[in-house]
């Protein structure tokens, strides 16, 4: 334990932000559930469950715009794709939560789930085999998203596709996958995707106190994505990460494997995002093919660019910071929301290249001397 | 009650009518044609024949009205009339002067009834009238529908225009009729002599006969000679086929390259990522609906307004664009890219509050609908074909622009050495927003022609963008021809694609082709040599 206590201390040593953030996510952890659960509904600071699943979801949101920085920020690999991963590991949640609803859909079938059942397909294709296993998906949550981006950077690093390329090529990969999930001969659905869920692990997905859990473990699983990424942007891994971000050619000539050092980056990326939309899928209650689409995942990075690429925390208030507004832009003024998320874009990339975290450091900076 | 009395009266009316053109021998046409509103449908028949024995010109209108059912008389003084129905009622004309009788309630005249009988009858006389048509095409639609329906009759009829035709095109289309009648002769060499003469032709109705012939003919020569020819046909069908993919591949390719024209400048030559291009595509086919909305009545002329205002919407915003963010972000291609989908966001939502969140309907102007019809197996439709020369058309306009011209020189020069161009005395930055809005203004161009083709909506764009980078990236950054190839070689393949897999699967096929092909060749098919590649 003192040892584990100690790695955390020297991660977050010279991290204020960090520690900020892990002592919010530790206090987040505590108070919301309590608020939500033990207040009761009468009084004032009685917290509802739907505000409870949307800052779970917001949490979910936030890994995911982890995931990109450590890419993008660290890497300089901006990747347009990342929402592919991150649908890909809801997809992985989704068909566990399906196989769970069993005889309980409007089919009464036991093994098919009911789209497939209305197709009349007769047997489950074999990529839906072990999905009924809870271990079995969450494995799937990191090694199906971990395998395509093997895949697609180990082709595009080892050719060198760098810069806009690389983005470009990321995007045309995210809309690909678009296009063929919405195809009911995919066997994910088609159209609609995955909904209708019951209950994850036996628990109701309705009942306050599995959501009061997915909070819990949205939260967590924030706080360890943090470590896991600041644990290896701190290791000698995530320097020579750094050096080829600012210095690629000269990287390669020192003689570093380039190729491998992104790769491995782009692959533990891709988890990440992967877990965020196993995290997603069972508090929104469903996943279809337009959580692949290009918009997403540009969407997604606008969050890191608002909050300050490349320091991780940054991308994590940055995440909060736009989904918070989004919710309320599109409750409030459904038709200026664009319009804001437009000017956003414009004026973050040209008067906050380095975010707020940024601002926030160049005040604290003047105040310092 | 009130239906009985009317019936009565219109009994009544009927019947003085009736009496009224009684005289069985009419002896002009007018007579002729009153004559048709007989009592029964003997007597009608008997009409029909005396009408087209007198060989009026006009007598063909009246019998095809009469077959449609708009051969009616006038209940007040039951004067046959032909019909056309408008908003009021129906708009009535005089068989015999052709002269405007006006428009009158739809109570005020009743159809002259037929039955199948007659129907048969009618098709025949008017088919007849037809053959011996002055006008060719009339001659040659009525050689069609009598190969529809060969019977005795109709070979007759055919048979007697074949001696007096003089043109070869509707000959040879007699001949077929012909032919395929005598494929049913009780003689093996005539049979054998049919199946030889209906070799060329690509209709579906001689391909089906024979291909019965082929399997159900009792002598064994016509057999063979008949599968040979089903064998020559089905090739010939399989080339038009091929032709109609290449066709559809270059149609789709040049909707491509269209759009990545554009941003084949923009991208390839000034190095700017710009995600808002699909937005200016939009506003160029935006631009097509305002001016339609503007002059309405003269539609067909719409689109030679369109053109030029949608190049200088588009054009306008370009240079608004580069002037207002782009030029601050020169040399940071990711935060360009982010830049400009913001402003991507800002435009579709523009569209979305000034005019309308919906698609809106763009019309086709008259000479680009319908198509050209080259033999029964291969039709284009007219809209596609003009798009394809219109692109062609842009293309070489834009080529020329860049090859020829004081601005291309400077556009070229800025592009290869900024510093040097700068200190040769050129204004790089007027260059940079001339350039931008070129590109821009090409984007409205391809708007205007793709509002013919597709829907006009706000999301418009979107479908295009990743499209049109594929196209640049896969042709090779830089370079115009590049792009040519690679739409067109796109647009095929895709088409190609197609019919095995299905038009999302191909869509699929391609994108995941060219990921993998830009590993193979990171800088495209034609990439660019010498310095300028190096940066």
């Amino acid at each position: 334990m003192r040892t584990h206590n100690s790695l955390i201390s020297k991660l977050v040593q010279s991290d204020r932000g960090g520690s900020v953030l892990l002592a919010l996510l530790g206090i987040a952890m505590v108070l919301v559930p309590l608020l939500n659960l033990a207040v009761p509904e009468s009084s004032a600071l009685h917290l509802s469950t739907y505000t409870m699943t949307l800052l779970g979801k917001y949490l979910a949101f936030a890994l995911l715009a982890l995931a990109l920085d450590l890419v993008w920020g660290y890497c300089g690999i901006l990747s347009l794709g990342h929402g592919a991963f991150f649908a890909l590991g809801g997809y992985a949640m989704g068909m566990y939560l399906m196989r769970q609803i069993g005889e309980r859909g409007v089919y009464g079938n036991a093994e098919l789930p009911d789209f497939m059942v209305f197709l009349n397909w007769q047997e489950l294709p074999w990529y839906w085999f072990g999905f009924d296993q809870f271990w079995f998906a969450m494995l799937m949550v990191v090694v199906v998203p971990g395998l395509l981006a093997f895949a697609f950077g180990w082709l595009a690093f080892r050719s060198r596709v760098t810069g806009v390329y690389l983005s470009i090529m990321t995007q045309a990969l995210t809309f690909a996958l678009m296009l063929a999930f919405f195809r009911n001969e995919m066997g994910f659905g088609g159209n609609n995707g995955l909904t209708d869920f019951k209950d994850i692990l036996g628990f109701d997905l309705q009942a306050d106190t599995t959501r009061a859990g997915l909070f819990v473990a949205s939260a967590l699983a924030l706080a360890l994505g943090y470590l896991l990424s600041r644990f290896v942007v701190n290791s000698k891994f995530g320097r020579v990460i750094v050096a080829l971000r600012d210095a690629e050619s000269r990287a390669r000539f020192i003689g570093y494997k380039v190729e491998m050092y992104k790769v491995g980056l782009f692959v533990f990326s891709a988890m990440l995002a992967g877990i965020a939309g196993a995290l997603y899928v069972p508090q929104v209650g469903i996943i279809n093919p337009g959580e692949f689409s290009p918009l997403n995942s540009i969407e997604l990075v606008i969050w890191v660019a608002v909050g300050g690429r490349g320091t991780l925390y940054g991308a994590v208030l940055g995440a909060l910071l736009v989904n918070y507004a989004k919710t309320y832009f599109t409750g409030a003024f459904p038709e200026i929301w664009l319009f804001a998320l437009g000017a956003l874009f414009v004026l973050v990339t040209i008067l906050l290249p380095r975010g707020v975290i940024g601002v926030l450091r160049r005040k604290q900076a003047e105040t310092a001397t | 009650m009130s239906l009985l009395i009317r019936y009565l009266i219109a009994s009544i009316l009927l019947w003085s009518c009736v009496a009224h053109a009684e005289p069985v021998a009419p002896l002009d046409f007018a007579a002729a044609v009153q004559a048709l509103n007989a009592d029964n449908f003997t007597a009608k028949e008997q009409a029909i024949a005396a009408l087209a024995a007198l060989g009026d010109e006009r007598t063909r209108v009246v019998l095809i009205a009469f077959q449609e059912g708009n051969l009616q008389y006038r209940k007040a003084d039951g004067k046959v009339v032909l019909v056309r129905e408008v908003a009021e009622g129906y708009q009535l004309t005089d068989p015999i002067g052709e002269t405007d009788l006006g428009v009158v309630g739809k109570r005020d005249v009743k159809k002259i009834t037929i039955n199948n009988a007659l129907r048969r009858v009618l098709r025949e006389a008017i088919a007849r009238l037809s053959l011996t048509s002055k006008r060719a095409d009339v001659r040659l639609t009525a050689v069609g529908e009598l190969t529809g329906n060969l019977d005795v009759a109709a070979v007759t009829l055919l048979e007697r225009a074949r001696a007096t035709e003089q043109d070869a095109e509707i000959i040879a289309a007699i001949d077929t009729a012909l032919a395929l009648n005598a494929v049913n002769s009780a003689t093996p060499s005539v049979r054998l002599e049919a199946v030889a003469a209906l070799q060329g032709s690509l209709l579906p109705a001689v391909r089906n006969r024979l291909n019965s012939v082929a399997e159900g003919d009792a002598d064994a020569a016509v057999k063979q000679a008949a599968a040979r020819a089903v064998k020559s046909i089905e090739t010939k069908l399989e080339r038009y086929a091929l032709a109609e993919t290449v066709f559809f591949g270059l149609s789709l390719g040049s909707v491509l390259l269209l759009a990545a024209i554009g941003l084949a400048i923009t991208f390839g030559v000034m190095g700017v990522i710009n995600m808002a291009h699909g937005e200016l595509i939009m506003l160029g086919a935006y631009t097509t609906y305002l001016v339609q909305q503007a002059m309405p009545q003269y539609l067909e002329y719409s689109m030679l307004v369109a053109v030029p205002a949608a190049f200088l919407v588009a054009g306008a915003f370009g240079i608004a664009i580069e002037r207002g963010v782009i030029r601050f972000l020169y040399g940071r291609p990711l935060e360009t890219l982010l830049a400009t989908f913001g402003i991507s966001l800002v435009l579709q939502q523009l569209v979305r509050t000034t005019i309308s969140a919906q698609n809106v309907t763009v019309s086709n102007p008259a000479w680009m609908s319908g198509s050209w019809q080259i033999n029964a197996a291969l039709s284009l439709t007219y809209n596609r074909l003009y798009i394809v020369i219109f692109t062609l058309l842009v293309f070489a306009a834009l080529l020329l622009l860049l090859k020829k011209s004081a601005l291309g020189l400077h556009v070229r020069a800025v592009a290869q050495n900024r510093s040097m161009a700068r200190a040769m005395g050129i204004r790089t930055e007027w260059v940079d927003a001339l350039t931008f809005g070129l590109g821009s203004g090409i984007a409205g161009v391809a708007g205007v022609a793709l509002s013919q083709l597709t829907n006009v909506g706000p999301n418009m764009g979107q479908a295009y963008i990743i499209d049109s980078f594929m196209v640049v990236v896969f042709g090779g950054v830089g370079n115009l021809w590049g792009a040519l190839v690679g739409a067109f070689s796109l647009g095929v393949v895709n088409k190609f694609l197609e019919p095995y897999s299905g038009a999302v699967l191909a869509k699929i096929l391609v994108l995941v082709f060219i990921i993998l092909f830009i590993q193979k060749r990171p800088r495209g098919l034609f990439p660019q040599k010498g310095r300028a590649a190096e940066s």
